[in-house]
């Protein structure tokens, strides 16, 4: 059996909870996703400005934190944490850590290759739109393939403390130490969707024990001091979610169950790099306090496309917010919204779209929300987002105004007018397999 | 009896791209057939109006006791295009749980 531990859920997670994993009881493997789907066009940003940079900047110092625990109990730490640069992310880590091994997996990143690869025939059309990606190449910020499991059990298999994956998948983090440890093989679909799932379970960090859970939330013990999850893996794929003792937080079936509903699509084609996971073969039981044990799972085999995320400048977005009181909250703010559009048109401005909301009375729900009659306040917020920097600019300047020259007991304007945003958006498309070779190299 | 989906289920909603899901969970097995009878994908779409203007497909978990709905275009262009304050639609999940059912 191996323990396997998730301690970030995102690049901005509790910066106490890896440590806390490492410090309160046993695991063997620590892993640690980093990356959602704008992460890469932000790294791909800070690289273009230093060429030392491009990688999640909280990742190194945590190692120097913890490289003498994790040394003495033989902790290996499993990061996506590379983003476009991980060989500048492993000279940093050695930088702070230099007794830690470290090992770096490479060739997701193929935005040197995107002129090559469409004259080659791979158009990497929008999988949602079906435009090709010839339409934005200009704009292309970033572009990597969505990288499996396998590759990273090879850097587990240099003798690495640290292993840095640029853009692997979030479960490849929890699979690979299984398939390191287990010696699975590449055409075992079963047991790597089973552990494909145990990663889906715990890439969320503590939204599997009790965090962003709906279930009697009230009595959930301790959130002050939540614990992160730990998969305890067996080598025939079945596995235990818990986590450390004396932690706060609840690990029961109805959580898992919320976590793997989490961010999913067609249940029986969950596709990743290294199989398909079948989530409607998924058996829970409980086993004892905050354990749960799952077993049954099917997989399939892997697909011959691969997921290319990709990032592109789209244009500018800014967003204003302004507060009515009672009385009549809801109709001042709507008569504010209506001056501001008309104020909008006879500047002759055009946007891609004008959003508004009535934060406390529909923002959520919209129409589903129950009626608030005469609420205390509400407060409008409008967006607006277009290509044109200077009709955005130009929008941020009409909120404040209002506050004099519109509708009564206008305020919540201390911040002056909003900032105008960059937008970069995301473009998934896809690519054969046969174009992405990965290489490891251990970073001395 | 009527009462809200929220007596009988819970459920958590995430984002991809400009689609949002919503995982609703019968607290007990024997409430599974109840959710797979009242909660349709036309209702679904019903229920959220202008929020979501693609289609909602759904699938169906029974080992878990559980539906999957897929919402398309229900982000105003989801992750950073989207406007909205919700715009990895973290609180669909709650929004559904509104929804009135016939135990």
């Amino acid at each position: 059996m191996i323990r396997i531990a998730n301690g970030q859920g995102f690049w901005g997670d509790w910066l106490e909870a890896p440590v806390r994993l490492v410090e309160d009881g046993p695991i063997d493997y620590l892993a640690l996703d980093y990356l959602a789907e704008i992460t890469m066009s932000i790294v791909q940003k800070q690289k273009q400005a230093d060429a030392n940079l491009g990688y999640a900047r909280d990742f190194p110092p945590l190692m120097g934190r913890l490289a003498a625990r994790i040394r003495e109990r033989g902790v290996k730490v499993v990061a996506n944490a590379g983003g476009v640069n991980p060989v500048a992310c492993a000279r940093e880590v050695r930088r702070l850590a230099p007794h830690l091994r470290v090992a770096i997996v490479e060739g997701d990143d193929v935005f040197a290759r995107i002129d090559h690869l469409i004259a080659n025939g791979h158009a990497m059309a929008n999988m949602e739109t079906g435009e090709p990606l010839a339409a934005i190449r200009s704009r292309i910020l970033s572009a990597n393939a969505y990288i499996g499991a396998f590759p990273v059990a090879e850097a587990l298999a240099t003798g690495a403390d640290v292993v840095i994956a640029g853009r692997c998948t979030d479960t490849a983090l929890t699979l690979a130490p299984m398939i390191h440890a287990f010696g699975w093989r590449e055409d075992q679909w079963d047991l790597l969707a089973a552990g494909t799932i145990a990663g889906h379970i715990i890439e969320c960090g503590a939204q599997c024990t009790g965090g962003n859970c709906q279930v009697d939330w009230k009595s959930i013990p301790d959130f002050a001091n939540i614990g992160y999850p730990i998969v305890e893996a067996q080598p025939d794929g079945t596995f235990v979610v818990t986590k450390h003792q004396g932690t706060g937080g609840r690990v029961t079936c109805d959580v898992v169950k919320e976590q793997l509903l989490y961010e999913l699509g067609d249940p029986k084609n969950y596709i990743t790099p290294d199989c398909v996971a079948d989530f409607t073969t998924i058996q829970l039981a409980a086993d004892g306090a905050d354990r749960v044990r799952v077993s049954g799972i099917r997989g399939a085999p892997r697909p011959a496309m691969l997921k290319v995320s990709i990032s592109y400048d789209w244009g500018y977005k800014a967003i204003g917010t302004l507060v009515y009181s009672w009385p009549d909250a809801l109709e001042k703010a709507r008569a504010a919204d209506g001056i501001v559009r008309e104020r909008l048109q006879r500047l002759g401005l055009h946007f891609e779209e004008i959003y508004t909301e009535y934060f406390g009375v529909n923002a959520c729900h919209g129409t589903a929300a129950a009626v608030v009659a005469d609420p205390a306040e509400v407060q409008l917020r409008i967006g607006v987002r277009g290509t044109d920097r200077k009709s955005v600019d130009r929008f941020t300047r009409e909120l404040v105004p209002l506050v004099l020259n519109g509708p009564p007991t206008a305020t919540g304007f201390g911040d002056g007018r909003p900032p105008v945003r960059e937008v970069v958006a995301y473009w998934p498309a896809l690519l054969a397999r046969e174009e992405i070779r990965t290489r490891v190299e251990v970073v001395e | 009896m009527k009462v809200p989906l929220s007596t009988i289920a819970h459920a958590r909603s995430g984002d991809k791209g400009d689609t949002v899901n919503i995982g609703i969970i019968a607290y007990r097995a024997e409430d599974y057939p109840a959710l797979v009878r009242e909660v349709t994908a036309e209702r679904v779409k019903a229920h959220f109006g202008d929020l979501c203007k693609g289609e909602v497909i759904r699938y169906e978990l029974p080992n878990l006791g559980a539906l999957n709905f897929l919402l398309h275009e229900a982000l105003g262009g989801g992750g950073t295009l989207s406007l909205r304050v919700d715009a990895q639609g973290k609180t669909f999940s709650a929004a559904l749980l509104r929804l009135e059912v016939q135990t």
